[in-house]
């Protein structure tokens, strides 16, 4: 299969890169839901009309009501998600959560699909306990209880989690914290009694929560896969998810490029454009191979992805790092090249470098991947 | 796609019959690559056999038409050749300026009679061809070239220096560039080519940091040119004068090649490798150089994918034309890091110069070799140029 989209690929890209450009751009939706300081930080009907556009369900299967795309069509959405900071569920509802989803019962499905795939519903994920990515440890603990669980313990940092009608979460019902096996995912209902959540704002405007569950009463049916065996299922999760990431901080790292060599165009200084001095010329030049790299790796792991390759574990955390380094690198470039300007709030740049910060955190930065590429490898 | 699965299974079968053992190995030096050449000896038999199959086959260039010495591989066709060649780690049968450079140009400006006999010529490794580019004043500012050749109407008298000629003392012939209009900069130079054995040709070799001469000063004192070898075999590819713009043609090809583009995933990464050599002599890798390795190999993996792309999208006219130049880019200042980390895990083994254990330095010498990938070929710094003027469109670039 040829590294680049193909035709379908290419006409979904264009009008993903449209629709979103047009309806998700920064003024609508990041600076919009900031400025009224927005309890949920995105806005409902654009959700809505994401679902209108398809892409809500693009993973879920047909049988299931979706698109049965694969992530190389839901990378291409979240590309133009990142090149607009759009403050949008897809990434943790049309990615993580639906891909957990295809492990759950058809009770399951059919209880949690339709909304998602209709736009009315937006899901969260719960796996981290403390502030870095640690999927290895999991505490927060189910214990059986008469027909079904009781959950307890804390989830940390889980985007989106009070706007979300159901999370995702990763408890242990066996072993010690640090045991691979004995982890059970359950789809928690945004109303379960015990679960409490303590919101934050982020660097990057988006809302997380740090969520509570003191006793929480769920059956046995909002179990996703197998009891004891969640790990499988947690893993095919955070594989789509990292993959996705990655797309997403192309689109932040492509973005602030963009805008950054517009900017050197059109700044003068001593009687020239700045895209003139080589010193800027050759530092744009090392971004856009960087950047080219970077988007490359990330399609190549989407392709792994869809193709249920085995490599793709370790391709997803090649391109979740190496995106990471480079979205890193472009928006510290883009501040740097604009001057004085980038560092006001007006200017945009500025907010690339905030969502670079939050999003290469998410489901483990550079320092994360670069580690498991070494493991995987055998160092 | 069934076509293609079919065709992966016999060229699987087909490498399995004909690519001797001995091929399978990386390419640990210089003198495991097979140049071709009037003067080309072969290491052993196992080389001589590989070559002669891959010639059968024309997959010394797959790419090319049948007719000119190749294959007619379509691009995924290719592709599958590649990647069941890397599987096994079968070694290029045959290396050289032809099949990387000339070879391209002659396929993109040549006549049909330059195509018949010089490309069939390289696709069977019987001529091997040097690079007659760079001169004392002129490197990376190409076009000031000065080396001048008089029309004397049936020929040109050559006269002037090149210099940084790889293996010119050991080429048949040279690509060169040779001015023909003094007036004219751009429009004044014509891409000519002759044989090395021609009377006024002389070479003279320069030693480099690595300790080997693979290039050479190349002098030319009144060497006379003919204007063409044959019905329809001119002495000059294009058009006498407009020889810049088959040469900038060919840039783009020797970018390419330098790259690695095509290295594939397999022998990119390091880090388990490094691991494993360290092990080997009873030592450990140092927490701080691990982690090095692992951004090194997150950085080599990525451009292993980068390869693929970029290969897939040239091939079909996808690729934005200068994008050879990020390639190597990229590709050199990587490769120069590789060798530094190699360097780094090997610790003062690496630093023997001609002992048995390191197989008279390879390791030294493969590093030092590789400090010249950002400059042949056109420097990292112009690169940079280029991609700034060509691609990011930036003013004044
Ligand atoms: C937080 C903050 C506080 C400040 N406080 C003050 C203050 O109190 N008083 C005051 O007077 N000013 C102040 N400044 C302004 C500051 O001095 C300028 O922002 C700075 O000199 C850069 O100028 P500029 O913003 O116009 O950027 P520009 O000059 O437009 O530069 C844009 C980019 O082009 C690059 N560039 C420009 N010329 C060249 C060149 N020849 N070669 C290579 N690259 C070039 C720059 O390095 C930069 O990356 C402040 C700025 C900030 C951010
Ligand atoms: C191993 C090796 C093999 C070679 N083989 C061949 C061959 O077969 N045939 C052939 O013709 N040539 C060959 N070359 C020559 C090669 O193409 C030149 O060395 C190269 O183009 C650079 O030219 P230069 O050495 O004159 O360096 P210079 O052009 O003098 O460059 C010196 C430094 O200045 C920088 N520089 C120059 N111009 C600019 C600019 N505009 N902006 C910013 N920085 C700039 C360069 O990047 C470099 O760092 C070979 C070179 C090497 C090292």
């Amino acid at each position: 299969m040829p590294l680049y989209h193909n035709e379908d690929q290419a006409m979904l890209a264009d009008t993903a890169r449209g629709f979103i450009a047009e309806e998700g751009n920064i003024a609508k939706q990041l600076r919009h839901w900031r400025d009224r300081n927005c309890k949920d930080g995105f806005g409902h009907a654009l959700w809505k009309q994401m679902a209108e556009m398809g892409f809500t369900g693009m993973l879920v299967e047909e049988a299931d009501g979706g698109l049965g795309m694969g992530h190389v069509e839901a990378g291409i959405v979240l590309e133009e998600i990142g090149r607009n900071l759009t403050p949008s569920p897809f990434l943790t509802s049309s990615v993580l959560a639906a891909t957990a989803l295809k492990h759950g019962s058809a009770d399951l499905k059919g209880r949690y699909l339709p909304g998602l795939i209709a736009g009315d519903s937006v899901f969260a994920v719960a796996i981290d306990e403390t502030a870095k990515h640690r999927p290895e440890r999991i505490t927060t603990r189910a214990e059986k209880s008469g027909n079904g669980f009781k959950l307890s313990g804390a989830k940390s940092f889980v985007i989106q989690g009070a706007s979300a009608d159901m999370i995702v979460v990763a408890a242990r019902t066996s072993g010690a914290d640090d045991d691979a096996d004995g982890i059970t995912l359950f789809a928690v209902p945004k109303d379960a009694a015990g679960m409490s959540h303590d919101s934050v704002r982020l660097v990057d405007s988006s809302m997380a929560t740090h969520t509570r569950f003191d006793g929480v009463e769920l059956d046995g049916d909002a179990v996703i896969g197998e009891i004891d065996g969640g790990r499988a299922v947690l893993d095919a999760m955070l594989l789509a998810g990292r993959v996705g990431a990655a797309a997403e901080g192309v689109g932040v790292a492509r973005g602030a490029m963009d805008m950054t060599v517009d900017y050197l165009k059109q700044r003068k200084q001593f009687g020239k454009l700045i895209g003139e001095f080589q010193a800027l010329q050759h530092r744009a030049s090392h971004l856009y191979s960087e950047v080219e790299i970077a988007r490359a790796v990330t399609i190549k792991a989407q392709q792994l992805l869809d193709g249920g390759s085995t490599h793709a574990e370790l391709m997803a955390s090649v391109a979740k790092a190496k995106v990471a380094k480079t979205a890193r690198l472009a928006v510290q470039e883009g501040v740097q090249m604009h001057g004085g300007i980038g560092m006001t709030d007006e200017y945009d740049i500025g907010l690339y470098m905030k969502r670079d910060r939050a999003l290469a955190e998410f489901l483990g930065d550079a320092f994360y991947h670069a580690n498991r590429v070494a493991e995987l490898s055998g160092y | 796609m069934a076509d293609l699965e079919q065709f992966r299974t016999e060229t699987r079968a087909w490498l399995e019959a004909n690519c001797p053992p001995e091929m399978r190995e990386p390419v640990r030096g210089e003198d495991d690559i097979y140049w071709g050449g009037r003067r080309a000896t072969f290491k052993n038999d196992a080389q001589k056999a590989w070559l002669e199959a891959c010639i059968a086959k024309g997959y010394t260039v797959p790419m090319w038409p049948k007719e000119y010495g190749g294959a007619g591989l379509s691009a995924p066709e290719a592709k599958v050749l590649r990647e069941e060649m890397g599987r096994i780690n079968a070694r290029p049968p045959l290396s050289s300026f032809g099949i990387w450079m000339l070879g391209p140009a002659l396929l993109h400006f040549g006549t049909e009679g330059q195509k018949q006999r010089f490309l069939n010529e390289i696709a069977r490794g019987e001529i091997r061809w040097c690079q007659g580019y760079s001169e004392p004043g002129s490197g990376s500012d190409l076009v000031s070239l000065q080396t001048f050749g008089e029309d004397k109407g049936d020929h040109w008298v050559v006269n002037g220096q090149k210099i940084w000629t790889s293996y010119a003392d050991h080429a048949d012939w040279i690509f060169c560039l040779v001015r023909t209009d003094k007036e004219n900069k751009y429009g004044g130079i014509t891409f000519m080519l002759f044989d090395m054995a021609s009377e006024g040709v002389t070479t003279k070799p320069i030693k480099l940091i690595s300790g080997s001469s693979p290039f050479c000063e190349t002098f030319f004192d009144n060497v006379a040119v003919p204007k063409s070898y044959g019905d329809d075999v001119p002495a000059y590819v294009g058009t006498i004068n407009r020889g810049w713009d088959v040469a900038k043609y060919l840039l783009g090809h020797e970018r390419e090649m330098i790259s690695g583009a095509d290295g594939g995933e397999r022998q990119a990464a390091i880090g388990a490798a490094m691991k494993r050599h360290a092990a080997k002599t009873g030592d450990d890798i140092d927490p701080v150089l691990r982690a090095e390795l692992a951004m090194f190999d997150v950085d080599a993996l990525a451009y292993a994918a980068m390869g693929e792309k970029f290969l897939d999208e040239i091939k079909v006219g996808k690729a934005h034309p200068a994008q050879p130049n990020m390639m190597k880019y990229a590709g050199t200042e990587l490769n120069k890091r590789r060798h530094e980390l190699m360097m780094a895990v090997g610790g003062s083994r690496a630093l023997e110069w001609e002992s048995e254990a390191t197989e008279g330095g390879k390791p030294a010498k493969n590093w030092l070799r590789t400090k010249a990938n950002s400059i042949e070929g056109g420097t990292s710094e112009v690169m940079l140029n280029v991609i700034a003027k060509r691609i990011l469109d930036l003013p004044g670039a």
